[in-house]
């Protein structure tokens, strides 16, 4: 096996995919979206409860998909846990930076080793939209607009 | 007779991939190993060299002009009309339009055929593994003129009883359309008993042959399916060319499908004529150098043998079929009795994309995904299938390696 695929199905990314972190629903949450990958059929729902001060409290998704898009959601969960709103956003731009072969110069150290994780992707053009679905559908759920597509 | 005479005709599959050029490169390092042959087959230097000598020795426009060029493009052109309505059985050459591909051909008779003569609460009757192709030129018609479409199912082995279509078809049916070998499951569907069937009440069938006709011989009069349809890249052809064979009687009475040069008769400020068949459904500038590529891909492919190349490429799948089942956690998806090379399968536990990214590192090329076939995905409770589609340069030693790979994306899942 080859050192690009040994990094994309890293121990990580693999403990994510069978075990993936905040699988489920959120029944307070005051934001969702779906997200939907018409080239695959990989589907992710996104539950987020922002509270009054701007902060993501809890958030949980499920859905179907390929390793790397169950990884790339979870992880996205733990670290989303906490975080304010606006500071989503910018994890998000390092985030697509990293899986694009980026430096995600905008990240804080500790992110961006965290998101490092899938970086991987970055070898694997065709597999970036796996990455990025959650992402999207959790832009689309913050700006309230319901159903993301990956580009 | 010596015993040499008696052995059968050998296929010479080493041969043959010398015709291709593109198999002989590596892929992350690896021999290619092209297992993505129902999304669209490579080319053989035959076509490519006719293209080549038609370019440089014969090219113009078509119908067009009184010049040297003109007339000899025309005669290529035309000529390779001819190639398929031999290559189809068909009974004549105006029996045989042009189409960009196999899509085009399945609106064009949505939208030049079946459109005008339908009523609100019309049928079609369809099955569940119709490519996307043979689905949506039909929702178009529900969506805009309150047709109703009929779905006929498959087994859980992936086939279709005729006796199924005859149940589908009620006093509200105007049309058929079906598949003539599932893109997703192989199946070969019993054409000719459907066609039987749906013609006892009176009912038209096209027939979805952009892969059937890839794998064996297909006769149209035999067959007596009013409209079949092939496309030219899955077949060893160029893009950008497909065929739609219609009866003579059917395309008389139907309306053109574009506007434009080449299919009229004559024009006015006040009014318009339509030329005759098949040229009334060809608008504009056709297709002429894919038309001369896509005869010299026939030419090859009756070189080496319809019924040989099924023969070796349903020998290679079988054999994939036996090695993937022998492993534990590989669920084939289609296991019908009367199968074309196309093999699709689930490895539990992992997902489709993730095993063709595992697979494409060994060099190994499969579709992973819904196949453009997203209500057979349902009716076989999956989001995705990897698969694995064999063409007339496979060989043993490439489904091994296809094999083995995917005991490697297992090791990686462990
Ligand atoms: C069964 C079937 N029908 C129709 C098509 C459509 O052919 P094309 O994309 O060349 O128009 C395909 C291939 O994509 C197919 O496999």
């Amino acid at each position: 096996m080859d050192a690009h695929l040994r990094e994309l199905y890293q121990e990580i990314i693999l403990d994510h995919s069978r075990h993936p972190r905040h699988f489920g629903t959120l029944t307070d949450a005051n934001h969702r979206a779906d997200g939907f990958n018409p080239l695959c059929g990989d589907k992710v729902s996104i539950y987020l409860k922002v509270n009054g001060e701007d902060r993501i409290e809890d958030i949980a998704f499920e859905g179907k998909g390929c390793a790397i898009s169950v990884a790339s959601a979870s992880l996205m969960s733990e670290m989303l846990k906490g975080r304010k709103v606006d500071e989503a956003e910018t994890l998000m731009g390092g985030f697509l930076e990293l899986v694009k072969g980026g430096e995600g110069a905008d990240l804080s150290d500790d992110d961006r080793e965290y998101l490092e994780a899938m970086a991987g992707v970055s070898a694997f053009p065709m597999r970036v939209k796996s990455a990025t679905l959650a992402w999207h559908a959790m832009k689309s759920a913050l700006e309230g607009d319901g159903t993301a597509k990956t580009e | 007779m010596s015993a040499l005479s008696l052995k059968p005709h050998l296929y010479d599959v080493e041969a043959i991939r010398q015709d291709f050029p593109i198999l002989a490169r590596e892929v992350h390092g690896r021999p290619l190993v092209y297992l993505d042959n129902a999304a669209s087959a490579q080319k053989p230097k035959q076509v490519m060299n006719k293209i080549t000598d038609f370019v440089t020795t014969e090219y113009s426009n078509v119908h067009r002009g009184v010049h040297f060029l003109s007339a000899a493009a025309t005669d290529r052109y035309e000529a390779a009309r001819g190639r398929v309505k031999t290559f189809l059985n068909a009974a004549h050459e105006d029996e045989i339009v042009w189409t960009r591909g196999g899509t085009e051909a399945i609106n064009l008779v949505a939208s030049s055929f079946l459109s005008p003569r339908l009523e609100p609460g019309d049928e079609i009757v369809l099955s569940v593994m119709e490519h996307h192709s043979n689905i949506v030129p039909w929702h178009f018609l529900r969506e805009r003129q309150g047709a109703s479409l009929r779905w006929v199912d498959v087994s859980d082995d992936g086939e279709l009883d005729p006796e199924d279509v005859a149940r589908a078809i009620g006093p509200n049916t105007k049309f058929v359309a079906i598949t003539h070998m599932s893109n997703v499951l192989g199946t070969h569907t019993a054409l000719k008993e459907i066609v039987r069937i749906a013609h006892e009440r009176g009912i038209p069938v096209l027939a979805d042959g952009c892969q059937a006709s890839v794998h064996g011989k297909v006769d149209v009069r035999d067959l007596d399916v009013d409209f079949y349809v092939m496309t030219g890249h899955k077949l060893y052809g160029p893009t950008g060319i497909g065929v739609l064979y219609a009866r003579k009687a059917h395309l008389k009475a139907m309306r053109p499908y574009q506007g434009g040069g080449e299919m009229i008769r004559e024009v006015t400020k006040a009014n318009v004529t339509y030329a005759e068949p098949p040229m009334r459904f060809e608008a504009g500038t056709p297709p002429i150098i894919e038309a001369v590529g896509l005869a010299a891909a026939l030419d090859y492919l009756d070189s080496i043998g319809r019924d040989a190349a099924a023969a070796h490429e349903n020998a290679l799948a079988r054999r994939a079929e036996a090695k993937l089942k022998a492993l534990n956690g590989v669920r084939l998806i289609g296991e019908a009795r009367d199968k074309g090379p196309i093999v699709s399968f689930e490895t539990i536990g992992i997902h489709a994309h993730d095993l063709a990214t595992i697979l494409d590192r060994e060099g190994v090329a499969v579709r992973a995904g819904h196949h453009c076939a997203q209500v057979l995905m349902e009716r076989c409770g999956v989001v995705a299938t990897a698969r694995a589609s064999f063409g007339l340069y496979n060989t043993e030693a490439e489904v091994d390696a296809l094999v083995d790979a995917v005991q490697i994306a297992r090791k990686v899942f462990a």
